[in-house]
């Protein structure tokens, strides 16, 4: 039967890829005997296939390594397959939310098995992060009647931890010849949320003490509600793409975002100071509403200089935690046309991203106040401003398959959005900067 | 200000939408846009990976495509 043919064909192709993908993560050693196989198969095959390899590393925080594999098949009725799986590993330290102190300060790790000291003067980080997640993507899309194009996927992501499952669809029509599109999506996720140590009571003490003590286990128990909480997203996007002249394409989407069941962060914690001395009588867990609803808009336009095309785009996000954000991102890709023996570019990027603080967070907590209904001390939904600078090296190498580096550098900047720092607190930085470096090796085929 | 500011978004989407005369090409006059890099998401992977490190470090996500779940990251 033809449709059998079909696929054992596509195994071998996807076989022959794998190799070449695997060469190309692992180095090039061996590319030559892959090549050959690619030709081989390549005959009968429309398969693009774009491999990558992420390494992203914080100073002195979280490392992450992240490699994808891409395959997409276009089919005669321009039917397209889209396949991924993304596979990354995280180690490293993370702010517990908890401020720095004069004085060593000690911690229980999440899992409630042992303990850790943070010196004076350092901001309290948890270095017991470490996890491997595996995600899946497949995607079709295919047009449905003239100049409407319909498309429908699924997504699935497992962390030791953490399970997301996901669905999207969408639908675009194409008019004045096929200069503007309209186009409608959705998407919703699934996702259940299994913590190391359960899930923290809101705003319970992080228990300190004696962990080898027999009554340690029912006493940390006493701290939890749970040990899992899921949430669910869907998202709605609207978008509209016009085509201005030769040289000029614009796109503008409207997002709709619903997200509701267990948005706190179940290792995050907050300190409780003293509020004229500012030192820590006590550290309790953080406490988030159970539903966000965030909202955004973002404009994007590209442009063909003679040789050189510029990329610019803006979002605006708003959501009702009171988060604002504006997020500018531009490239800027520079043909270097053969001077290096074979066609190349170079792309500078440049990224720029100011978000406001979400109406319930708080660096710290005053002793003896009431508490509020919620609290966060987690500094990605404080005030901040990052900005990314990146340097992007594309050349085209044998069959004309793209070869790039990237490589880029990412500061993320928290602010203070106008809380008054008692005593000690003034003396320690609660606000402390992060660098990254970014850095990245992809091969399309 | 805000209002301001989306106000000054949308208008070329009324314009867009509202279908200028003097806007797009015919199909012989794609020779630029049908580049590769003309594309809207001329590289997939980089914004795949991009999104996943700003959607854990920072408070915003989407807008360019769905911003929702998918991983325990945040």
């Amino acid at each position: 039967m033809k449709t059998k043919t079909k696929t054992k064909t596509e195994k071998t192709n996807i076989k022959a890829a794998l190799t070449l993908a695997t060469a190309a993560l692992l180095g090039t050693s061996n590319l030559a005997q892959a090549n050959t196989v690619s030709t081989d198969s390549a005959q009968e095959s429309t398969w693009e296939f774009d491999s990558a390899f992420l390494f992203y590393s914080e100073v002195d925080r979280v490392s992450a390594g992240e490699a994808i594999f891409n395959a997409k098949k276009t089919f005669a009725n321009d039917e397209i397959l889209n396949l991924k799986l993304t596979v990354d590993a995280l180690t490293g330290a993370s702010a517990s939310g908890a401020v720095a102190q004069p004085e060593v300060q000690t911690f229980t790790r999440p899992s409630g098995k042992g303990q850790y000291d943070i010196a004076a003067g350092e901001v309290p980080l948890d270095d017991t992060f470490q996890d491997t997640r595996v995600q899946l993507n497949a995607q079709w899309t295919q047009p449905i009647a003239p100049n409407y194009t319909a498309s429908g996927g699924v997504h699935i992501s497992k962390e030791y931890d953490y399970l997301s499952l996901g669905i999207n669809g969408n639908l675009a029509f194409d008019f004045d010849r096929k200069n503007s599109t309209f186009s409608a999506g959705f998407s919703f996720f699934q996702d259940t949320f299994t913590p190391e140590g359960g899930i923290p009571k809101p705003f319970s003490s992080m228990l300190i003490g004696d962990s080898s003590s027999p009554t340690w286990d029912n006493d940390f128990t006493e701290t939890r509600i749970g040990s899992e909480d899921t949430k669910t997203t869907i998202d709605i996007l609207l978008g509209f793409t016009q085509v201005i002249n030769r040289r000029m394409i614009t796109q503008f989407n409207y997002s709709y975002s619903m997200v509701d069941g267990y948005l706190t962060d179940p290792f995050k914690i907050i300190s409780v100071v003293n509020g004229s001395t500012g030192l820590t009588q006590d550290n309790i867990y953080e406490s988030r509403p159970d539903s966000r609803v965030k909202q955004s808009i973002y404009a994007q336009s590209l442009y063909h200089f003679d040789s050189t095309v510029l990329d610019v785009s803006y979002r605006y996000m708003w959501d009702d935690w009171e988060i604002t954000s504006h997020t500018l991102d531009t490239r800027f890709r520079i043909p270097l046309g053969d001077s290096f023996g074979t066609e190349s570019y170079i792309q500078p990027h440049f990224r720029f991203y100011q978000q406001s603080a979400a109406e319930f967070y708080q660096p710290f907590l005053i002793d003896g106040d009431a508490l509020p209904t919620y609290a966060s001390a987690d500094y990605r939904i404080g005030e901040m401003t990052t900005f990314t600078v990146g340097l992007k090296y594309g050349l085209l190498v044998n069959n004309g398959h793209d070869l790039s580096f990237r490589l880029e550098y990412y500061r993320q900047t928290p602010t203070d959005a106008g809380f008054d720092e008692p005593g000690a607190l003034q003396e320690v930085d609660l606000y402390p900067t992060i660098d990254a470096i970014i850095a990245q090796i992809t091969y399309s085929f | 200000m805000k209002k301001n500011i989306k106000l000054v978004l949308f208008i070329p989407l009324i314009i867009g939408a509202t279908g200028c005369a003097n806007l797009g090409v015919e199909p012989w006059e794609r020779d630029l846009l049908a580049k590769d890099e003309m594309s809207l998401n001329a590289s997939p992977i980089d914004v795949a990976l991009d999104d996943h490190i700003y959607f854990s470090k920072e408070a915003s996500s989407g807008g360019k495509g769905f911003g929702g779940g998918g991983c325990g990251c945040n």
